[in-house]
Formats: structure tokens, C-alpha cells, sequence
């Protein structure tokens, strides 16, 4: 295997206190440099859960996620708060750009919250971002007045912003149709065949997950396969 | 720009609707201050100055006769005692030049004018009328009360026999600049002098019964060679004439009164409009505090996915914080701005529609640039305040569950 990403340690997360239901039971996985694998399981399975637990949103209750050779469950609100903003990016299942701002503002604020201030490389960046999911005619335009799909191709270049060495996508292709689904997955191939960014895309359609390298399964908070995809 | 501000002023700018009438309360609740203020304080100061107009801060008069005892006793025994309180007469003030030099070394002191006053009656043919008669030194006098500015006709002249009368007394007695009254004094002295100014300082009292004659006449009138029986005070802070006149009673033995006792139901009146002026104003901040942090609630609570987002993609809490304490900084200001602007133009309305009958207006409003900074500053502060929860809220959002809930 190649040089280690992310290594999950026998993770285990609890939700509630009186009545405790356990998201995730006991997983462990390693995800390889510039790796490209689905995450996949019904509903319920923990599959969300794990990803905001690999994307330093949640704590484990137990265990550990070491990411890019640092032991995370030692870092505070800061720390997390950093990591996050250096080594993941994340595409959410709605977008979720910010509605007040343009398509490349929304591509520059990862950088620039973390920053303070913009810069002229920062601005450089998000429209050759912009530009590489081919919406620069769009570029200032605010998200609202764009298409579902192209909305989630300007979150694909906001994850990117940062060059991140993992990106997360929870169900990137969840709403949206077969046409805009394939540009999309598209998209998040070349950037990870391009830039060597490893995805971890949590997906419910089995035509995404085919066409990904690996496919892991979760069944109530387990892993209950994990295998390689042949193409 | 910076993240915080970008993100700010985006943020005001995209809810134009719900900026503008946040910016209205405010503008509202400012104007209603800078006009309340406004209005009480240009009436404060025109009474104070039509109080002042008339009399001195600070005056000086020889203490009261103590009783004393009448005692018949020798070196053994006391035969008998009464004691009656002393019937009070004209006395000069001991040493009155080394009071005035004295008085130059009080802090505070910027005039001070020694007089001779005493009781008596004008007289010219049939009317007569009670009047004080106040020898005075034309300059220093004028230095505590502006005379000159009051003359109704004539002009300040005391010297050889001339007097000045109030209008009030001159009407009563039907003379004018140039006729000749009679004076009788306490003391059984008369003389008759000429009236060379008549003044009306808009206190009735005064207006009726002052005769001003020079300082050497009515030393003569009263048979005080040399003496002077009070010496009036001004001071540079007004409303501390009391704590002046408290010193200069202890340093040189004498009576001193300060304005500040003698009207002291005024001060009153003064203190208690202030006070309800300082509710009103207490009341309307808190409302615009409320309003303020009413709109950054709701506002958190529509943007909690976005902050959430925010977060998510490496946004520190901190900045999030000062995303929302922007917000209400911003909206204290921009609303204390307009409303400073709106509160002064409701007062000089206000101004002109308040007029005499001769049509000056009733009483100055006093819009300055010292109320438009407090104003400005006391909205941006309580906007800074009032954003301070909804902004801790915002900072304190978990990303996962805003993401997933918002």
C-alpha cells in the first residue's frame, strides 16, 4: 500500500445520553494518498456519522483518527479548526455554498476565513478553480441563480481551494440528475487524478460507487466489506 | 477587506429588509435622545441663564450679630442674664480690600465687585417706591452682572449724582433718561440725582427695586466712609459656586452665600427634569439594545447552516464571533448617524415653532457636537453589546449538527 492518509483506530461513536444509540461500532480503515474509494451502506448505517468523524466535525467516543501522521484526538477547537481548514475539503450532499456571495467569493472563503485577509493568489486560485470546473461566465454570479449541478461543480473547486490531501463528499451527486451526476463525478475524478487528492465519497447509487477504486460498506456502524473494484 | 467585515457587511447588504428597519428603530431611538437632550439641556441652560442674569454666583456679607449677653457680674457672682438676639445693622465688612486680594486666590474666582447696599424709598412727586440702593464700581459690577447688554434707554453712568433704576421702578415712578428722582435712605440720608440709564434684566424683583449709584455716593449714603457692606462673587464653573463659596466663608469669616442655595427649589427642578430626561434615554437605549439583538438572534438562527459551512471549511469561532459583533457595531452607528441627523433637525423645528410673541425663540435648543458624539458612540456601543449573545451563539455552533439541522 502506499503512503498512509488517514488511519481510522477502532472508532466508536454514542449519540445520547439516557438512551445511547451507537452510530458507529468499532471501525477501522486506512486510506492511502491520493486514494479514490466510496463509502457505502443503507441508511442509518453510520455512514454520515464516520465521514464527520473523519472530517474532525465530531469526536469519536472512543478510538482515534490520525490524519496525514498527526494523532487528531489531541487537538482542541483551534486545532481541529486548522486542520480542517489545510488538509480536508469538503462537498457537502446540498452545496451548501453560501447564498449571500458569487461562485468565486464562495470558492475564496475557505482561504480567506482562514487567512483574514484575500490575496491576489487567493483570487488567482479560485478562478483557475472556477475556471477547471468550467464556470468562469458564472463566475460572479450568486449561487442562487445557478443550476443545481453547477452549484455542487463550484463546491467541487471550493473543497479544492486549499489543495487538500483528503476530500470528503457526502452524496455529491445526491440530487441531481444522471447528466449533471456524470459531469460532477467527472470532475472529482480528474481533480484526483490531476492533483493526487484522495476522496472519500459517501454515495447511495451503485453506478457512483462502481466507478470509484475501492468500495467500503458499512452495515450498522460495521465494516462489512471493504473491496477493490477492478476497471 | 477583512474576512470578518466582508462577510459583515455582505451579510447586512443581503437582508436589505430586514438592515433597513433595524436601521430605522435605531435612527428612531437615537433621534429621540439627541432631541430629548437637546430640548432639556437649551432649557436648562436658558433658565440657569436667566437666574444667573440677575444675581451674582457667590455673595459675600458680614456675618450676622451673634447675641450677646448682657450680664451684670462680679468677680464672685452673677447677678442676672438675658440674652436677645442683637437687632442687624449696616456694618461695613473688616478689611474689605484684604478680602477682595484674597478672593484673587481662590481657584475658580474670575470677578468680584464690593458694594454698599442698603434700603430706602425714591420718591418723585406723589409716587413713592421701596428700592435697594447698591453703590457699586461701575466695572467690576459689570464684569458679575451685564448691565450694559440690559439697558432699556440711556447708558451706564454713575458717576456725579447719576443713577441707574430698573425699568419696573421707572415706569412706577413715570420717569425717563434725564429726569431727577429723590432718594431717602434707612439711615435718614437724601440726595437727588439724575437717571442716566434704565435697565430691565427680566427679573421682576430686581427690575422694581434696584437703584444703582457709585460706590463713594452710597458710602455716603448710608455713613459707611470706606466700607463696603457686601462683595459679589462670579466664578468659571457655575455649579461649583457652592463649594467656592464654602471655602471663601472659611478663609475669610464672612457670610457667603452661592446662587446655588438661594434657588435651591430650581436646582431641584433642574435635578429631577434631568433625571426623568436620563430614564427616558435609559428606556429607549434598551429598547434599541432589544432590537438590535433581536434581529442578530433571528439572523443567527437563519444563517446557522451558513455558519456551520463556515466552520466547516476552517473558519475560527473567533471570526465568526466578529462576523455578528460587526453587525451590531455597524448598525449603532449607521442608525446613530441618521438619527443624530434626524433628532437635530426635530429640534430646531421644534425651535422655530416654540417663539415668543416678538418671535425670537422661547429658548435656544442646544444641538452640539459634544451631544451628536455621545449619541454616536452610546449606539455604537450598545450595538457592539447587544450583539454580543447572538454573536456568541453564532461562534458556538457546532459545524456538524448547524450542517445537518440548520
Amino acid at each position: 500500500m502506499a503512503e498512509v492518509l488517514l488511519s481510522v483506530e477502532d472508532v466508536v461513536k454514542d449519540y445520547g445520553e439516557g438512551v445511547v444509540t451507537r452510530a458507529v461500532a468499532g471501525v477501522s480503515l486506512q486510506l492511502a494518498k491520493g486514494e479514490f474509494a466510496a463509502l457505502i451502506g443503507p441508511s442509518g448505517s453510520g455512514k454520515s456519522t464516520l465521514l464527520n468523524l473523519i472530517g474532525l466535525l465530531e469526536r469519536p467516543t472512543r478510538g482515534r483518527v490520525v490524519l496525514d501522521g498527526k494523532d487528531t484526538s489531541g487537538l482542541d477547537e483551534r486545532g481541529l479548526t486548522a486542520m480542517r481548514a489545510h488538509t480536508l475539503g469538503f462537498v457537502f450532499q446540498f452545496h451548501h455554498l453560501l447564498p449571500a456571495f458569487t461562485a468565486l467569493e464562495n470558492v475564496m472563503l475557505p482561504a480567506w476565513g482562514d487567512e483574514g485577509f484575500p490575496s491576489s493568489e487567493m483570487e488567482s486560485r479560485g478562478k483557475e478553480l472556477i475556471a477547471a470546473v468550467g464556470l468562469t461566465d458564472r463566475m460572479n454570479y450568486k449561487t442562487t441563480k445557478l443550476s443545481g449541478g453547477q452549484q455542487q461543480r463550484v463546491a467541487i473547486a471550493r473543497a479544492l481551494s486549499r489543495r487538500p490531501a483528503l476530500v470528503l463528499a457526502d452524496e455529491p451527486t445526491g440530487n441531481l440528475d444522471s447528466e449533471s451526476s456524470n459531469e460532477v463525478f467527472g470532475l472529482l475524478r480528474k481533480f484526483n487524478r490531476e492533483l493526487g487528492t484522495a476522496l472519500l465519497i459517501v454515495t447511495h447509487d451503485p453506478r457512483i460507487a462502481d466507478r470509484c477504486d475501492r468500495v467500503i460498506e458499512l452495515i450498522d456502524g460495521r465494516i462489512s466489506s471493504d473491496r477493490g473494484v477492478e476497471h | 477587506m477583512p474576512f470578518e467585515w466582508f462577510v459583515a457587511l455582505r451579510y447586512m447588504r443581503d437582508a436589505k429588509g430586514q438592515t433597513a428597519l433595524i436601521l430605522a428603530a435605531v435612527s428612531v431611538g437615537v433621534s429621540v435622545i439627541v432631541f430629548l437632550s437637546a430640548l432639556i439641556d437649551g432649557l436648562q441652560v436658558s433658565l440657569i441663564d436667566k437666574t444667573l442674569g440677575s444675581q451674582p454666583h457667590v455673595t459675600l456679607t458680614v456675618p450676622r450679630e451673634a447675641p450677646r449677653p448682657l450680664v451684670f457680674d462680679t468677680d464672685t457672682q452673677v447677678i442676672s442674664r438675658t440674652i436677645q438676639p442683637s437687632p442687624q445693622r449696616l456694618r461695613s465688612i473688616d478689611q474689605w480690600p484684604n478680602v477682595l486680594r484674597d478672593l484673587d486666590q481662590v481657584q475658580g474666582v474670575i470677578a468680584s465687585s464690593p458694594m454698599v447696599v442698603g434700603a430706602g424709598f425714591a420718591v418723585r412727586s406723589d409716587s413713592k417706591s421701596p428700592v435697594l440702593i447698591r453703590g457699586v464700581d461701575p466695572e467690576r459690577f459689570l464684569s458679575i452682572i451685564d448691565i450694559e447688554k440690559k439697558l432699556v434707554s440711556g447708558h451706564v453712568d454713575v458717576s456725579g449724582g447719576k443713577v441707574i433704576i430698573g425699568s419696573t421702578l421707572a415706569s412706577h415712578l413715570a420717569v425717563s433718561v434725564g429726569d431727577k428722582i429723590h432718594l431717602t435712605t434707612t439711615e435718614g440720608a437724601d440726595d437727588v440725582v439724575t437717571v442716566a440709564g434704565i435697565f430691565k434684566l427680566g427679573n421682576e424683583a430686581v427690575d422694581k427695586t434696584w437703584v444703582l449709584t457709585s460706590l463713594r455716593h452710597a458710602q455716603a449714603l448710608y455713613a459707611l466712609p470706606g466700607g463696603v457692606t457686601t462683595i459679589e462673587v462670579k466664578v468659571a464653573d457655575v455649579f461649583g459656586a457652592e463649594v467656592i463659596a464654602q471655602e471663601v466663608s472659611q478663609r475669610t469669616g464672612l457670610e457667603a452665600k452661592s446662587w446655588m442655595k438661594l434657588n435651591a427649589e430650581l436646582l431641584t427642578g433642574l435635578s429631577a427634569q434631568s433625571s426623568s430626561k436620563n430614564m427616558i434615554e435609559f428606556f429607549v437605549v434598551v429598547a434599541v439594545a432589544l432590537g438590535i439583538a433581536s434581529v442578530l438572534i433571528v439572523s443567527v438562527a437563519q444563517k446557522s447552516r451558513e455558519i456551520g459551512i463556515l466552520r466547516a471549511v476552517g473558519t475560527p469561532p473567533r471570526r465568526v464571533l466578529i462576523i455578528f459583533l460587526i453587525q451590531g457595531g455597524v448598525l449603532g452607528l449607521l442608525g446613530s448617524i441618521t438619527g443624530s441627523g434626524l433628532g437635530a433637525m426635530f429640534a430646531k423645528l421644534f425651535e422655530s415653532m416654540m417663539l415668543e410673541p416678538d418671535g425670537s425663540p422661547r429658548f435656544p435648543i442646544r444641538v452640539d457636537a459634544q451631544l451628536l458624539l455621545f449619541a454616536t458612540v452610546l449606539a455604537t456601543g450598545v450595538g457592539l453589546l447587544s450583539a454580543v449573545i447572538p454573536a456568541r451563539q453564532a461562534s458556538r455552533l457546532d459545524p456538524a449538527t448547524a450542517i445537518r439541522n440548520g
